[in-house]
């Protein structure tokens, strides 16, 4: 199966920093990769790289075998590439409705509409005409996600979505993400919690210090070969 | 009796001031650009109205027909080739360029048009007025100007609540970059709204042009009101804007009242008074506003 995002030895840089240093990986479509990686090793950098809010300094990425290394945002967007940022970053005076509406912006058909995300995270149906910053962490993060999904993504990027959450939270945060892989969605998250990232991907993938240091389908790597690769105790090359 | 018209031609005056201000807000509110230029492009307004109604003869109510949706293009042009790319270059620069605007049009329009005043035809309406007593008369164009002013107010604010135009303006407004990152294109965006804000400047200036004459300079004295008018109703908030425009009219008719030649006056000690208010309370926005710019 060819692979829907190919990453090709991406360099980014934060100014003088090099916060990631030649990635490469594929994702095939209907796969979960999950990215785990210490503080500050570059997978959020990595993410915001792939959904174009940040132009790498070198390498490819390749989405459904077209080059989009230089388009822009909103145009990954529409070709089918949703991020959910670190941090929700709702537009805060807009209500969760209008939330969801604006990321219909780019006019990709498809199943997902205001009425089945609202569906999808019942939490969210009385709440759909109180302004986004009043919401609660947990109910800002189901809009977060209901509103990337509102452009009917081929390929979601999820940026820490259980940072700041209650466990109990964090729960049914996850409880829809099942949800949306059994469907078939293509994932690439960034998660601080190996157990949770080893529960839930097809496929991890380790950093440390913008490198990909350990990659390998669930199955194939130990709890214990990810610790070391995510402390750097054993750096071991970077498996295609 | 006399200061209650004061203060009814005051109220029909702040109608005028808030429509030459709403541009002004929107672009504020939107982009955090205070253009400078925004008198002078209502006033390219009020000369592209002359020229029409020189040259082919139409009222100038008609001439509006041709000039609203030149301003369009021209905002929609001039935020792709200028604005974007000195918004680009920080806060500071959005001004320096506008400034520069301002400078080039009253040229530009002092070349072509001369230095003469110029004054446009307000039709039958212009010198018809309601007499309501001895010392109240109510002219209808002042009426016409004020419901003008509501309606352009009212209609910005559908558009902004009710259209996917409004939200993505309103949420680019926020944060651009999220905005970029659920398929909006930012930079589409600012230009639409540049669009709308030039339309409704050319507006205010062909309705400047008939209450008033103007010549190739009188652009930065209705910038002076229209920011006024800004500032006093909370900077970049569309209702608050028609209620600093109304203020703004009754403070100047209120100090003409008292003397002649404290007409502007007036109006000055209001915007003041409303600046110093603000800074010194936990009016936040303003606070914002100026640490934008600290």
């Amino acid at each position: 199966m060819s692979a829907l995002l190919r990453v090709e030895e991406l360099d980014v840089r934060h100014g003088l920093l090099q916060a990631v240093r030649q990635a490469s990986f594929d994702v095939v479509e209907g796969e979960t990769l999950a990215l785990v990686g210490a503080n500050g090793a570059g997978k959020s950098t990595l993410l915001r790289a792939i959904a174009g809010a940040h132009r790498p300094a070198g390498g490819r990425v390749v989405f459904d075998g077209e080059d989009i290394t230089a388009m822009p945002a909103h145009r990954r967007v529409k070709a089918g590439i949703a991020l959910v940022p670190e941090g929700r970053r709702l537009f805060p005076e807009l209500t969760v409705e209008e939330n969801l509406r604006v990321a219909s912006a780019s006019r990709r058909g498809g199943p997902w509409t205001v009425g089945e995300v609202l569906e999808a995270f019942p939490l969210l149906q009385p709440l759909r005409r109180k302004r986004a910053a009043s919401l609660s962490g947990g109910e800002q993060q189901a809009t977060a996600i209901g509103r990337a999904l509102m452009t009917n993504p081929r390929l979601l990027l999820l940026d820490e979505v259980s940072l700041g959450l209650a466990p109990i939270v964090v729960e049914g945060v996850y409880h829809s993400l099942r949800g949306l892989i059994e469907a078939g969605t293509t994932i690439v998250l960034v998660e601080q919690d190996l157990a949770r990232a080893m529960g839930i991907a097809d496929r991890v993938a380790c950093m440390l210090e913008g490198r990909i240091v350990l990659e390998g389908a669930r199955g194939e790597l130990t709890r214990e070969q990810v610790t070391d690769a995510y402390f750097g105790l054993r750096r071991q090359e970077a498996s295609a | 009796m006399t200061w209650v018209a004061d203060v009814v031609h005051g109220i029909l005056l702040g109608g005028f001031y808030a429509l030459l201000a709403s541009g002004l807000a929107l672009m504020f509110g939107v982009m955090r650009i205070i253009n400078l230029a925004h008198g002078s492009l209502a006033l390219i307004g009020a000369y592209m109205a002359l020229l029409l109604t020189e040259h082919l003869h139409i009222s100038t109510y008609l001439a509006l027909a041709p000039v609203l949706p030149g301003a369009l293009i021209a905002g929609y042009l001039l935020q792709r080739t200028m604005l974007e790319r000195s918004l680009r270059a920080g806060q500071l620069v959005p001004l320096l360029t506008t400034f520069g605007l301002l400078i080039v049009i009253a040229n530009l329009l002092q070349q072509f048009f001369s230095p003469d005043v110029h004054s446009l035809d307000a039709g039958r309406i212009g010198p018809a007025s309601w007499h309501v007593s001895s010392t109240l008369s109510i002219p209808w164009f002042d009426v016409l100007t004020l419901g003008i002013a509501f309606s352009v107010l009212g209609g910005l604010h559908l558009v902004l609540r009710l259209t996917q135009l409004g939200r993505e303006l309103r949420a680019t407004a926020e944060d651009p970059d999220t905005a970029e990152l659920v398929g909006v294109n930012a930079r589409a965006v600012y230009a639409r709204a540049t669009a709308i804000a030039v339309a409704i400047a050319a507006l205010a200036g062909v309705f400047y042009g008939m209450r008033s004459a103007f010549d190739p300079n009188s652009g930065a004295n209705e910038l002076l009101y229209a920011f006024e008018a800004v500032v006093i109703g909370g900077i970049g908030s569309l209702w608050g804007t028609l209620v600093g425009g109304i203020v703004l009219g009754v403070s100047q008719e209120i100090g003409a009242h008292v003397n002649q030649e404290y007409f502007a006056l007036g109006g000055h000690v209001v915007f003041l008074a409303v600046l110093v208010a603000r800074s010194a309370s936990s009016a936040p926005r303003i606070r914002y506003a100026l640490r934008r710019f600290a």
